[in-house]
């Protein structure tokens, strides 16, 4: 029998990382997935407001191209 | 229980997918939407003349000269909207997974392009200015609802597992345009038909080229990491 894959085997065996908690698990899945896509997406529809849908005159008439190009409801 | 790094890796992928895209657009927009809306505008200065009425409360606030400072204002206009597009398409590949490559962005930035522009246009088409239409709030409440429904309808169809969910997703996407958009009283305008058309497949053309930059670009700076 040639040794190698039984190294390998128990190789594999070994955990590189302790395997996290569920409380763990959910609390990286918060603090990496949910919060930040939470805070962008705020962020991003901010700034689409602003460009796209604001009455304000002057950011109407920056953005009034921009709104006809994208097809927004402009005036 | 926040984490800044994962943030700041999405915003620094979203400003500049967003300032990049942002520029592309300015650039294909000089093509043929440019010159097309600049066109309808003197058929709409044409009518105001005519009807001897200032109706427009443009006219009144500053607004940028024609030329290089128009332009520059456009695109500033097209890098927060490129921006703003960005950090949503972000944000759904931060919950979904990051993307393999800037392949599976461009898939992202075609399901953009159809839930925020192909969608909302299918009731309300790009109007060059001159055109009647109907009160400004109720198409922007059919533009949003169209454009939530759209999104819903289509990570349905794309993600749900089952096939009733998925049948659920195709009458989502088919909803708002039951309920047809908000149309004028009375269609008119002030510039001729063919410029309306050319000014449709004008914006059809640049949003395409526009959403597959985002969703490509956004695919590449925001990958995941091995």
């Amino acid at each position: 029998m040639p040794s190698t894959p039984v190294l390998l085997d128990n190789a594999q065996k070994i955990p590189l990382n302790p395997p996290l908690s569920k409380g763990e698990a959910e609390g990286r899945g918060i603090a990496y997935k949910i919060f930040p896509a939470l805070l962008a997406g705020m962020l991003g529809l901010a700034l689409l407001y602003t460009a796209g849908f604001s009455d304000i005159a002057p950011l109407h008439n920056t953005a009034h191209d921009g709104r006809h190009s994208a097809s927004f409801p402009c005036h | 229980m926040f984490n800044l790094t994962t943030f700041r890796e999405l915003l620094t992928a979203a400003l500049w997918t967003g300032l990049l895209a942002g520029l592309l657009l300015t650039a294909v927009q000089q093509i043929q939407v440019i010159p097309t809306l600049l066109q309808a505008e003197m058929y709409e200065e044409q009518a105001a003349a005519n009807a001897n009425a200032d109706n427009s409360h443009e006219q009144h606030e500053w607004q940028p000269k024609n030329g290089w400072e128009r332009t520059f204002f456009t695109a500033v206009a097209n890098i927060a909207l490129g921006v703003g597009f960005a950090l949503l398409l972000g944000a759904i590949m931060c919950l979904r997974g990051r993307p393999d490559s800037w392949r599976i962005g461009l898939l992202w930035g075609l399901a953009g392009y159809i839930t925020f522009f192909v969608a909302p246009s299918l009731g309300l088409p790009p109007e060059v200015p001159g055109t009647t239409a109907a009160e400004l709030t109720d198409r922007q409440s059919w533009w949003l609802i169209t454009v939530v429904d759209t999104g819903f309808g289509l990570s349905l169809l794309a993600f749900a597992k089952t096939k009733t969910y998925q049948f659920f997703g195709v009458v989502l996407l088919a909803a708002p345009h039951l309920i047809s958009a908000p149309q004028p009283e009375v269609h008119s305008s002030a510039a001729p038909a063919e410029l309306a058309q050319s000014f449709i497949t004008a914006t059809v053309f640049a949003n395409a080229v526009f959403w597959l930059a985002l969703g490509g670009l956004m695919g590449q700076f925001y990958q995941k990491k091995l």
